[in-house]
């Protein structure tokens, strides 16, 4: 049978204000424990919650850069259950009224198609302490550091089709929150934590299958793997007769497997009620209109862009503008060198694969944009071939020159265009190739096409690659025909 | 020394006739001597007391001369006072000494009071008649066999018997009025949002209001007049300048329009109450006033609602009571389950535990929309008999509570017919104005009050019209025999 999979998927980002979303402490990460509580986030009788103004910015901004609609008024409400790193015992969230509604995001597929993600909504809510289990013999620790970190939870509508259009999906909100500075998308210290919704369905079926959630993803690697890994499991189970029962499933990422972690029946009557702590937030329309005034150009906007600007493939587009700092160091190497083909090979090939290999991010690219610049200016004007550019790019990533130019000096990678110099070669070349020559002559056409290239390739060797391509092949053939 | 009101305390000690010092060692004493047969404080404070007490009295040698500056009083023992056990009347917040001072409590202390304690109260302050307690029930000054009210009973009783001028309370269903009433006091819930909750441990949020219990109105005025004000620390606070209360207490009460609401003096009510309510009546239209029948008519409605949202709040309000972070914890928990279920199974009293049931009940899936969210719909068509009625007259007036002080003991078995006693002052906390109950005589040696209920923040008005009847009555004069 063909299936097809249904994913939505819940992100909870964490905001990057200065302080807590309900009191003044700070939110940094990795402080020495409960270092950053307040007696609000200790949970501390008689305390009182105060909003803080620039997480409800933050959260405007993002409703607005998704095109959601954003109420009037949004309530707080309080989410009801027992943990040790729950310090009020309750969770202060949102529910019937979250401040951003129903909006979208398109994102762009590595097949150049463009798909659009329903997003249900986004709302305002505290993150909860840790617990720590380990060194306490027996019993557990508890860090309410990040009690009260304000989070806002995007919940998308069951759109997603794939693992992979979900991994599209969580970079483009990844690199949406990112745009607009309202969370560092630090995913490996949880500032970005996903949620997946999967259920199959026999294709062609209307209604959902039953759906399992797996808690707290909190990789790309990881949110395809572990989708992967439940779709398989869900179909192996109802093909071999089973159901998927609802439940909650975490993923191992050791074990590559999901293990179910509770069931429905098990799950928390939350009880649900507006914080009586909290007013109504009203969200006064000039307000929205001086933060969608100030909004930065966005990665579709960017996208849409570079596809007409620089005449680049939706998705190289879309690998362009994942983030503010690479979209920017993309549009200086364009800039630099007029060629913005030729840039966005250069970025998402040498310079990415470098990039990954030491696993740095692009603002610490030992290249800088106006280097790379500089240097595909010497490939355009033939200066250096492009098989001369990678050395000289290496050398620039090892720091042995300043520009591309001094590299080419020092080095001596300039490409020979002097045509009396490069016969002189081609000379010595055939002269120490004389069986192969009388071989060429000899041959028909199709035959001495093949044997060309090994002229070219003895050539270029000779030369070290410096000799200039074009006037090889001609310079050769004109001797060879001879 | 004791018998001073706060108004006479500022004279006595702006002309140095004694000492700050010399009038808290006076009555810590006095305390010493009798709370014993009231139980109306849970901490003596007296080391603090007599720190604070020299504190007013350097202050007031160096020039100052505010009127709050050395008077004593304390504070019901839900407002968290730095370094001092704050208790609620609970074993669960056994040893629990908050970390910071309430709003309250910090705007008393800069105006200069001297605090001599923490005040019994009914747990978490659930309760009408101060039995809940952990530390013990409050006896009534005025028949140390019957109960104070409550759930602000020791700040009442402590009062009433002399060993304070004045006290804070806590008003959540008539919390300081029903208590004010049984002991002969004058008490005020403010406005919903006029004196911070920032540090006033909650029972239920959108209903709690802190305010004060003295003697007479003019001290009501004086304290109400520290406490009140906005906080940013509370998001619940009205940011609205505070009225002059000492300056509204003189306005003439000619042209004053008040209104009889019919549900006030139906069945249920002490037809021996009725008849002292309506002497304040004719009373207070010899001063000027008018009188109106009006009609309330959800007011019966109000205990249901109030006994869905009250519990639904605590019920999460008190989640926090866990074992885990401070006050009362299970011996030798298995797991994290046992811990949780042991500490607030030994920990909450009976009532507490009874209210945190029925509130987890009204808001679980299912039955949310017909509990609570029709409790809401009820507490907004009070609101609106309110702003009706407060369209035709100033203040209306009625009992504060249906009957006199009962036997401690006697409503035990059935906790309903306690919840009726709140049945004329929870509609105030419903709809969030403000309310007064000051004495109106006595039946069978019991006092009896009567209930001032005004339009939002006219605490003013209702603290004039008490002064005014204050000035051709002295039930307020009157002293339990013994204290």
């Amino acid at each position: 049978m063909q299936w097809e999979t249904v994913i939505g998927l819940e992100i909870h980002a964490q905001l990057s204000t200065q302080s807590k979303i309900f009191s003044a402490s700070a939110t940094t990460f990795g402080a020495e424990p409960n270092t950053q509580a307040s007696l609000v986030d200790l949970g501390m009788p008689g305390t009182l919650p105060v909003l803080n103004a620039e997480a409800v910015r933050m959260a405007c901004q993002f409703g607005l850069a998704i095109d959601a609609e954003i109420a009037e008024r949004n309530i707080f409400a309080r989410k009801n259950y027992f943990y040790p790193d729950l310090p009020k015992g309750y969770q202060t969230s949102q529910m019937d009224h979250p401040i951003v509604g129903k909006g979208f995001l398109d994102i762009a597929l590595e097949d150049g198609t463009v798909k659009r993600i329903g997003i249900t909504r986004a709302h305002l809510e505290e993150d909860a302490g840790k617990s720590l289990h380990e060194d306490f013999q027996g019993m557990s620790g508890i860090d309410l550091n990040r009690a009260g970190t304000p989070l806002l939870e995007i919940v998308s509508e069951p759109d997603i089709r794939s693992a992979k259009e979900a991994v599209a999906y969580v970079k483009a909100i990844h690199a949406l929150v990112r745009y607009l500075g309202i969370c560092d998308g630090n995913m490996a210290e949880g500032s970005l934590r996903c949620d997946c919704n999967v259920s199959v369905r026999p294709k062609g079926q209307a209604e959902f299958g039953t759906r399992a959630e797996i808690k707290n993803v909190n990789s790309f690697r990881f949110i395809e793997k572990a989708i992967n890994h439940e779709v398989q499991r869900q179909i192996e189970l109802i093909e071999d007769g089973g159901k998927v029962v609802q439940e909650t499933r975490l993923y191992d990422p050791n074990k590559d497997q999901t293990r179910s972690m509770r069931s429905k029946e098990e799950a928390n009557d939350y009880r649900y009620f507006p914080c009586p702590d909290l007013l109504p937030v009203v969200i006064e329309r000039s307000f929205l209109d001086e933060l969608r005034a100030a909004l930065p150009e966005l990665p579709p906007q960017k996208r849409e862009r570079f596809e007409n600007q620089y005449a680049l493939s939706a998705y190289d587009a879309s690998v362009l503008s994942a983030s503010r700092e690479l979209a920017d160091y993309f549009e200086v190497v364009a800039k630099t060198c007029g060629d913005a083909k030729l840039a966005a090979n250069w970025v998402m090939g040498e310079l990415s694969s470098l990039l990954n290999k030491d696993n740095l991010e692009i603002d610490q690219s030992p290249v800088s944009a106006e280097q790379l610049g500089g240097m595909i200016l010497r490939i355009k004007d033939n200066t250096i071939s492009g098989k001369i550019a990678k050395m000289v790019f290496e050398a620039l990533a090892a720091g042995e020159g300043a520009t591309a130019d001094e590299v080419i000096e020092k080095k001596g990678l300039k490409q020979v265009t002097d045509s009396g110099a490069i016969e002189k070669m081609l000379d010595e070349v055939l002269a120490a190739n004389a069986e192969q020559v009388e071989q060429y002559r000899a041959s028909d056409e199709a035959k001495r096409g093949k044997m060309f290239g090994f002229f070219v390739g003895q050539a270029m060797k000779a030369s070290k690659g410096k000799a200039n391509p074009g006037q090889v092949n001609e310079l050769l053939k004109k001797k060879l025909e001879g | 020394m004791h018998q001073l009101t706060l108004a006479e305390i500022a004279q006595g000690l702006a002309a140095k006739q004694f000492s700050a010092e010399e009038l808290s060692r006076s009555l810590l004493a006095r305390i010493a001597q009798l709370d014993p047969q009231l139980n109306s404080f849970i901490t003596v404070t007296e080391d603090l007391a007599i720190e604070q007490a020299k504190a007013a009295d350097a202050r007031r040698a160096a020039g100052e001369n505010s009127p709050l500056l050395g008077a004593p009083i304390a504070h019901k023992d839900l407002f968290c006072t730095n370094g001092v056990l704050t208790s609620c009347g609970s074993k669960i917040l056994t040893g629990f000494k908050a970390p910071y001072d309430a709003t309250v409590v910090e705007k008393l202390g800069a105006a200069g009071t001297v605090t001599l304690g923490k005040l019994n109260m009914d747990e978490f302050a659930m309760g009408s008649a101060n039995e809940s307690s952990h530390y013990g029930p409050v006896k009534n000054p005025w028949d140390t066999s019957r109960v104070p009210g409550g759930s602000s009973g020791g700040s009442a009783a402590a009062v009433a018997a002399r060993l304070l001028p004045a006290a804070t309370g806590t008003d959540t269903g008539g919390s300081i009025r029903q208590p004010a009433a049984l002991t002969n006091l004058t008490g005020i819930k403010p406005t919903y949002g006029r004196v911070s909750r920032w540090g006033m441990i909650a029972y239920a949020s959108s209903l709690d209001q802190g305010g004060p219990l003295a003697r007479t109105a003019e001290d009501c005025a004086l304290l109400l007049g520290a406490m009140a004000g906005f906080d940013a620390k509370d998001s619940t606070s009205v940011d609205q300048p505070v009225d002059d209360y000492l300056a509204a207490l003189a306005q003439p009460l000619a042209g004053l329009r008040i209104g009889l609401p019919k549900e006030y003096f139906g069945a249920g009510l002490d037809a021996r109450i009725g008849e002292k309510v309506m002497a304040v009546v004719e009373e207070l239209k010899k001063l000027g006033a008018t009188v109106k029948d009006i009609s309330l008519p959800n007011m019966q409605h109000a205990i249901p609602a109030y006994y869905v949202i009250a519990p639904a709040e605590a019920s999460s309000n008190l989640s926090r009571f866990d074992g885990v972070r401070f006050g009362y914890r299970c011996e030798n928990p298995k797991d994290l389950q046992d811990l949780y279920k042991r500490s607030r199974e030994e920990g909450f009293g009976a009532e507490v535990k009874r209210r945190i049931m029925v509130g987890t009940y009204a808001l679980s899936a299912g039955y949310y929309d017909a509990y609570y969210i029709k409790a809401q719909q009820i507490r907004r068509l009070i609101k609106n008999d309110f702003v009706a009625a407060f369209k035709e007259v100033d203040v209306i007036l009625g009992p504060t509570t249906p009957n006199l002080a009962w036997k401690l003991g006697e409503k035990n078995a059935d906790p309903v017919s306690a919840y009726l006693e709140d049945i004329y002052t929870i509609t105030a906390n419903l709809a969030g104005i403000p309310g007064l109950s000051m004495p109106a005589g006595f039946v069978d040696g019991l006092p009896v009050g009567v209930q001032l209920l005004g339009n939002y923040f006219q605490e003013g008005r209702l603290l004039n019209v008490a002064h005014q009847y204050q000035q051709v009555s002295d039930w307020h004069k009157q002293v339990p025999s013994g204290f």
